[in-house]
């Protein structure tokens, strides 16, 4: 370790970080709302399958819907009180999804049901996984990813290092920050046990620089009998992308098309991991997060421990309002975050963030003609052609994104939208090109 | 719209500053020194010229409709402005507008406005004056007595022959090559601009400061200046060393339209390649150029035709020159055709 200098990735961009807006607020408890909605689906892959019916009496912690395969996850009560119905209910990807309505009981203490929690240290490795698996963590990063498929990689990729994910890229967002300077040791024992699990004793905590605390903490509160170093990264978006991050740390490029498992890397969130530890400490599956509540359009930003599921607009009363000129309200961050249309949606697994951005922090303006300034290809992190698949996006030859310019390869980071001077919703079309791709190959 | 009055849109939800628009106008900005030294040197002639110039460029942009017509976006300011910067002091007014509107209707325009164009219009524009009215644009009258006198023919009626004025001085790069006997004019005149040449020929110290100032800012891309001018320098000492050629080759690098050339032509966005690796290409290939229509071509200077040869081999530039994607070893054979997006 030492003063090595900052690592990072090539291209990428920086916009103004607007951290200071809530680092320094230490996270408190949002008050139970009246109402959770929690959709069956708040992770990548098969929507869970329900358990309970309405009437049925759910207490804080319990399952009431069943992962439906592989790829998918359980979702928990998140707060003790009666299950209303279970109905399609606006979902903050946009649709109307199946959720279960439950109605907080106003008297209940909130308090688990007290249950048997085995050591993880007496747990054998190949089971960890299926504790994991049964708490419900998905990767709380954004992706929401279920934990547990990551943890059973191919056997001919075998993992050797764990990247523990705490750079926390997007502007705004300080729930990462938080999570490290409030739960060093959650986040350390949850690297102890993926570690286990993995069967592997090499860690690497990947921080922005511009979180010296939180790096200070982290270094300061790591284990002495573990491989686990802290690696202060350059502040530059998106460096908490999976790829980027394995780049900047181990200078290895994750081939186009493969799993980081594929240069023998496993990244994880920094809450993903803090959440590990709580199964096995207080036998807490994921029920709740750290949110940040921020953007210039909410009287009074900060940062919240909300259990899944409360409604919009029960976070945005708790942070006293919208200001008059709040504009647009995005889940997640400003890069890569989702505007949100009505006030009812509620708070998933991967709300990393809640913004409400005034007029002046969105501003729309005028989409010029491309200049060909070639500044998106300086930007795109995954050296594509943002300009040529914009031109090819324009006359719709979505096949020909996708052979010739490897649309595939698009994360759709946001980097060349940013950039672009004359405006042109770069990543916007990419990604609508993805989608009629998608609805091609289906039909 | 919704019961909230929010706003939705697509990710990302915030833009980096920059805008086109404030690109184009920093560069008009940028020229202010320039233009300002034209002033100086060769009196109301300049400030004629180049009025001349960008009233034809913006009158066109105009004319072509209201659909593509983009005079917010600073775009005909700067081809004007920069059509003018190369045009001789004396040049006739109405010659200046008809190569602006040339220049905006068939350098741009007729490819579908800004952003659609493969030639420099501005070089379009003095391309189309050099072929058209070869006489007047090498014509360069000797500095008159007092500051305020015009020069040469500027207030011509169109279609008549100009009068050349009887005294004309030749540019550096003239005296150089086509005199009797050859001078080479001191560093320090080319520099500070006390020599005769077209407007902006004759600041290459403020060409170099506005460069600068927009590299800094983010709206140049340094690596075709940078690529070009070395490639003048080097190529050009190594002729001179060899004595192939009677150019110095700090002389190449200030004389003529190199640093207009070089600063403000070439890095045009729409007509230089996209990738940092094009631009490099771009660069040699200019520099090159250059260094072989002034040595060996039939023609003082040879940036102007450099620039534009240059121009039409961007797509092909492009094409190979795309950048090699994340996770990959290989370059991928690009996609098919180059198109303004």
């Amino acid at each position: 370790m030492g003063a090595r200098e900052l690592l990072s990735f090539r291209h990428g961009v920086h916009p103004p970080e607007n951290k200071h807006l809530t680092e320094g607020i230490a996270s408190r408890r949002l008050p139970f709302p009246k109402e959770v909605i929690l959709p069956l689906s708040q992770h990548i892959g098969t929507p869970a399958s329900a358990l309970v019916k309405a009437g049925d009496r759910v207490e804080r912690g319990d399952v009431i819907a069943e992962a439906a395969g592989l790829v998918s996850s359980r979702v928990h009560a998140t707060a003790s009180g009666t299950v209303k119905a279970i109905e399609h209910w606006p979902h903050p990807g946009g649709s109307m999804q199946p959720s279960i309505r439950i109605q907080v009981d106003p008297h209940s203490t909130q308090m688990q049901r007290p249950r048997l929690v085995p050591h993880w240290d007496e747990v054998p490795a190949e089971q960890l996984s299926e504790e994991i698996s049964r708490a419900g963590i998905v990767g709380l990063g954004g992706a929401a990813f279920p934990m547990h498929v990551k943890l059973r990689p191919p056997k001919n990729q075998p993992i050797e290092v764990l990247m523990v994910n705490g750079c926390e890229c997007e502007p705004y967002l300080t729930s990462d920050h938080r999570t490290m300077l409030e739960h060093p040791d959650d986040v350390h024992m949850g690297i102890r046990i993926v570690l286990r699990a993995l069967g592997i004793d090499r860690a690497v905590i990947g921080i922005e620089a511009n979180k010296p605390d939180a790096i200070e903490i982290m270094r300061r509160t790591a284990p002495g009998d573990l491989d686990v170093t802290v690696q202060p990264l350059k502040v530059k978006y998106p460096q908490g992308a999976e790829k980027m991050l394995i780049k900047a740390v181990t200078g290895r490029e994750v081939p186009s098309g493969k799993l980081p498992a594929s240069v023998g890397a496993l990244v994880q969130n920094v809450a993903t991991t803090a959440n590990v530890a709580r199964i096995f400490e207080t036998g807490q599956p994921l029920i709740e997060r750290i949110m940040t509540v921020s953007g210039r359009g909410i009287r009074k930003p900060g940062n919240w421990v909300i259990p899944f599921g409360t409604k919009l607009r029960d976070v945005i009363d708790a942070c006293g309002g919208l200001t008059e000129d709040a504009a647009e309200i995005v889940f997640g961050g400003p890069m890569m975050g989702q505007s949100q249309a009505t006030l009812d949606v509620p708070v998933l697994k991967a709300t990393g963030g809640i913004l409400v951005l005034s007029n002046a922090e969105c501003k729309r303006q005028d989409i010029l003609p491309c200049i060909r300034c070639g500044k998106c290809v300086e930007a795109c992190p995954v050296f594509l052609n943002p300009q040529l698949l914009g031109s090819l996006a324009r006359v719709e030859r979505f096949e020909e994104m996708a052979e010739k310019a490897d649309l595939g390869d698009c994360m759709l980071c946001g980097c060349c939208s940013f950039v672009c001077p004359s405006n042109i919703p770069l990543s916007q079309m990419f990604a609508m090109a993805k989608f009629q791709l998608g609805r091609l190959a289906r039909q | 719209m919704n019961e909230a009055g929010l706003r939705l849109t697509a990710s990302p939800h915030v833009r980096s500053e920059e805008s086109t628009t404030r690109i184009m106008w920093s560069v008009v900005i940028s020229l202010l020194p320039a233009i300002a030294a034209s002033l100086y040197f060769f009196g109301p002639s300049a400030i004629l010229v180049l009025l001349a110039s960008v009233a034809g460029c913006l009158i066109t942009e105009r004319l072509f409709g209201a659909i593509r017509s983009s005079l917010a976006d600073g775009s005909a300011m700067i081809t004007g402005l920069l059509l003018g910067l190369c045009l001789p002091p004396g040049f006739p007014m109405w010659m200046a507008f008809l190569g602006g509107a040339f220049g905006m209707a068939f350098g741009k325009l007729i490819f579908g406005g800004l952003g659609h164009n493969i030639f420099n219009p501005a070089l379009l524009g003095r391309a189309f004056l050099q072929a058209a009215f070869p006489v007047a644009i090498t014509t360069w009258p000797a500095r008159s007595d007092t500051w305020w006198t015009l020069q040469g023919d500027n207030l011509a009626l169109p279609f008549r022959s100009p009068t050349v004025d009887a005294m004309t001085g030749a540019t550096p790069l003239g005296k150089l090559k086509f005199a009797d006997e050859p001078v080479v004019t001191p560093i320090q005149d080319l520099l500070l601009g006390t020599i005769s040449g077209s407007l902006g020929e004759t600041s290459a110290l403020l060409l170099l400061l506005g460069g600068v100032y927009l590299a800094i800012r983010g709206h140049l891309n340094w690596h075709i200046p940078v690529s070009i001018l070395v490639t003048v320098y080097a190529v050009s000492g190594l002729i001179y060393a060899i004595g192939i050629s009677p150019f110095p080759p700090l002389f190449m690098l200030f004389s003529g339209g190199l640093m207009l050339g070089a600063i403000y032509m070439a890095t045009d966005m729409v007509t230089s390649p996209v990738t940092n690796t094009g631009c490099w290409v771009f660069g040699v290939g200019i520099g090159l150029l250059v260094v072989i229509i002034r040595v060996w071509g039939g023609l003082p200077e040879g940036v102007m035709y450099a620039i534009l040869l240059m121009n039409a081999l961007v797509p092909f530039i492009n094409r190979a020159t795309q950048p090699r994607k994340f996770g990959s070893t290989r370059v991928k054979p690009a996609a098919g055709k180059e198109e303004g997006a």
